[in-house]
């Protein structure tokens, strides 16, 4: 077909230059060209209905089962036996736990980012991944949910967490960090269930009706509410899932600034830093993204949706790890230079034994991870070719959860006074609970490009050349 | 449609398009015409069918804004009742109403609100969930998820009859025209 070879009339490109323009200027489309409504269906809700799941998956599948296998033994023995198996002691009190909670939450991030800021900025290339980034936000945020609810101890009392009228006359403490975050994270999980669940709501609706099987037409047309398209439901639709982002947007910037409280709200030298707010989101972009690129590589090569998450999107969030990045990074340099501004030698002291003191190792690994490995993505050839990409996402995963092990236990290993100086080590139950999370992780993902549709397909249709309508004046 | 209503003749007629320019153009003709009970279905939105069918105005707006303000004052409340009034702690010497410790859990609670009225407003305005409606009963219509788009003008519009119905269908060039049984 001759309208194969055209470039897709979304673009938009130039016309007045006389000249045409080099190749390296011409940004890769959003969606290779060729595809129509229907072949865009098909080939989306097929990966859900039709085809046998590749191998890549059966592995995904099973690594994740045998994940959630070693979470319930840990969570098991840790509520049998209690916190006291963990490495957390006298002075270091927060240690995986808090950790793995953070780097979580903050992988979760880039999902809301993706779905709900770049909507509102207009960024059309969010549209292939933004569904798979959002399922990712939710999975992420289960397995950070676990951690804290289990540092509790006692995680069958965890609903006094939550404000409730009782016989014991008492409420929480709504002055503290803690009870915020509480209020924050629990918000952040619903809202994004509901963003999620509207924007599949029509998508819903296509396996319904591609579905042979009974079960599948009874389950997905259940889910999918009995929607049908209509002009005015769309209407509503689109307000409402507009207005949601603009909700979302404060909110997941608010997730992470409350996150951050936690430990700027503290007295503790190194966790006292008014400019923790901006760094911890920047940080949650930037590992979200990361995760995003770690996922979405093999999954477009499994599923074979080149055609649909194209170099063009990985090269963008190629382009947002390098910008976040270095506002990370910006923040490490910060971090020094008020540790010696303020004058104040446990601040000065604290910041020379992060750099220098034991754990030095983890701070220099940390800057390689941090600080050097995204300025890969300056380089065009790094950021459009999947190997780097993987390479670089790679290591902002390791540095972001280094990043976290470097606020946590190095500020608080060496209290104000030496006689409570100590080391933390996580434990072998340390490390199989965030092993068994990212197994939660892995199986949850698994379970969702099997049954759900990974992206968008109603907003991939309105992405087509053939999706323009426009009214006639009249 | 409600439920006890006698059900008789038709819901409507509906005819298929293979595009959305044509089904915008249909139901602007279908207004032109005089037509008020229409309805259009498409597999995405389609900016400006829902004026073209007669539809401009949500409420949706006023209910986010209600149920922020409402989880707003909310979360407040709840703070203050609890910390003030009930539970008094001192914290730090600080006053028992100080309020700007409230404000991110405030915050949240009208997030919260707001969104549970955005996405509950928006299925209880739309009538859903709604298992049955009379358009799932023609069979094409399971490509209106797909890549088909269908106009149906409904019997209980003033000037709807059958035969001019489908005479005025014709003339939009449609791929096919139906009825929609009850």
């Amino acid at each position: 077909m001759a309208e194969r070879d055209q470039h897709p009339q979304h673009e938009v490109r130039p016309t007045t230059q006389a000249a045409p323009l080099p190749a390296r200027f011409i940004p890769s489309p959003m969606l290779e060209p060729g595809h129509n409504f229907a072949s865009v269906t098909d080939h989306i809700s097929s990966i859900v209905l039709r085809r046998k799941m590749p191998l890549g998956w059966v592995f995904l599948f099973f690594v994740g089962l045998m994940g959630v296998g070693v979470l319930g033994l840990t969570v098991t023995k840790l509520i049998f036996v209690g916190v006291g198996i963990w490495g957390i002691n006298h002075p270091v009190g927060w240690g995986f736990d808090i950790l793995n909670f953070v780097w979580w939450i903050g992988i979760g991030h880039a999902g809301t980012l993706i779905s709900a800021i770049l909507l509102l900025l207009r960024q059309e290339w969010r549209t292939s991944i933004n569904r798979f980034a959002e399922a990712m936000t939710l999975f992420a945020v289960a397995s950070a949910g676990l951690y804290p609810a289990l540092h509790t101890g006692r995680p069958w009392y965890d609903y006094w967490l939550f404000p409730y009228p009782n016989t014991m006359g008492i409420w929480p403490q709504f002055r503290s960090p803690l009870m915020w975050d509480v209020f924050a994270v629990s918000t952040y999980a619903t809202v994004s269930l509901l963003f999620w669940y509207v924007g599949l709501v029509p998508d819903l609706a296509t396996l319904r009706d591609r579905s042979r099987s009974k079960i599948g037409r009874v389950i997905y047309g259940a889910m999918s509410l009995g929607w049908r398209g209509s002009a005015k439901h769309w209407h509503r639709y689109e307000h409402a899932y507009l207005l949601l982002a603009g909700l979302s947007t404060p909110l997941v910037l608010s997730v992470h600034t409350i996150v951050s409280f936690d430990f700027a709200v503290s007295n503790l030298p190194g966790w006292h830093a008014t400019f923790f707010p901006p760094y911890f989101v920047a940080g949650a972009v930037y590992a979200g993204f990361a995760m995003v690129l770690t996922l979405a590589i093999p999954a477009r090569k499994l599923f074979k949706l080149e055609d649909f998450i194209t170099m063009r999107h990985l090269e963008n969030m190629g382009k947002v790890m390098l910008a976040t990045g270095m506002m990370v990074f910006y923040s490490y340099v910060m971090e020094a230079f008020f540790s010696f501004y303020s004058g104040n030698t446990f601040e000065r002291y604290m910041w020379t034994n992060r750099v220098t003191g034991p754990y030095w190792k983890m701070y220099a690994m940390l800057i390689v991870c941090n600080g050097l490995a995204p300025q890969l993505m300056w380089i065009k050839r790094c950021r459009t070719s999947t190997t780097w990409l993987m390479i670089g996402a790679m290591f902002s995963n390791v540095g972001m959860w280094l990043e976290r092990f470097v606020i946590i236990p190095t500020s608080l290993h060496r209290d104000f006074l030496p006689s409570s100086w100590g080391m933390y080590h996580g434990t072998i139950w340390d490390w199989g609970m965030y092993i068994g999370s990212m197994g939660l992780f892995c199986f949850l993902l698994a379970l969702f490009l099997k049954f759900l549709p990974m992206i968008s397909i109603f907003e991939v249709r309105t992405m087509l050349p053939e999706a323009q309508a426009h009214a006639e004046e009249h | 449609m409600g439920i006890g209503k006698p059900i008789e003749g038709t819901y409507g007629i509906m005819a298929e398009f293979n595009d959305p320019q044509s089904l915008l153009d249909a139901a602007n003709a279908a207004r032109e015409a005089g037509y008020k009970d229409l309805d259009a279905y498409s597999p995405f939105p389609i900016h400006g069918l829902s004026d073209a069918i007669g539809f401009a105005h949500t409420k949706l707006s006023a209910v986010i804004l209600a149920m922020g303000i409402i989880g707003g004052i909310s979360g407040f409340f709840m703070c203050w009742y609890a910390n003030v009034i009930t539970y008094p702690l001192n914290i730090g010497g600080k006053p028992y109403n100080s309020w700007p410790a409230w404000i991110p859990i405030t915050f949240e609670c009208a997030i919260l609100f707001a969104a549970f009225g955005a996405v509950l407003g928006m299925l209880a305005l739309n009538g859903l969930p709604m298992p049955y409606h009379p358009v799932f009963n023609v069979k094409r219509f399971e490509n209106a998820s797909r890549d088909r788009f269908f106009l149906v003008i409904q019997s209980r519009d003033p000037k709807f009859d059958t035969d001019s119905v489908y005479k005025f269908m014709d003339t939009l060039k449609p791929r096919e025209v139906v009825d929609v049984p009850w």
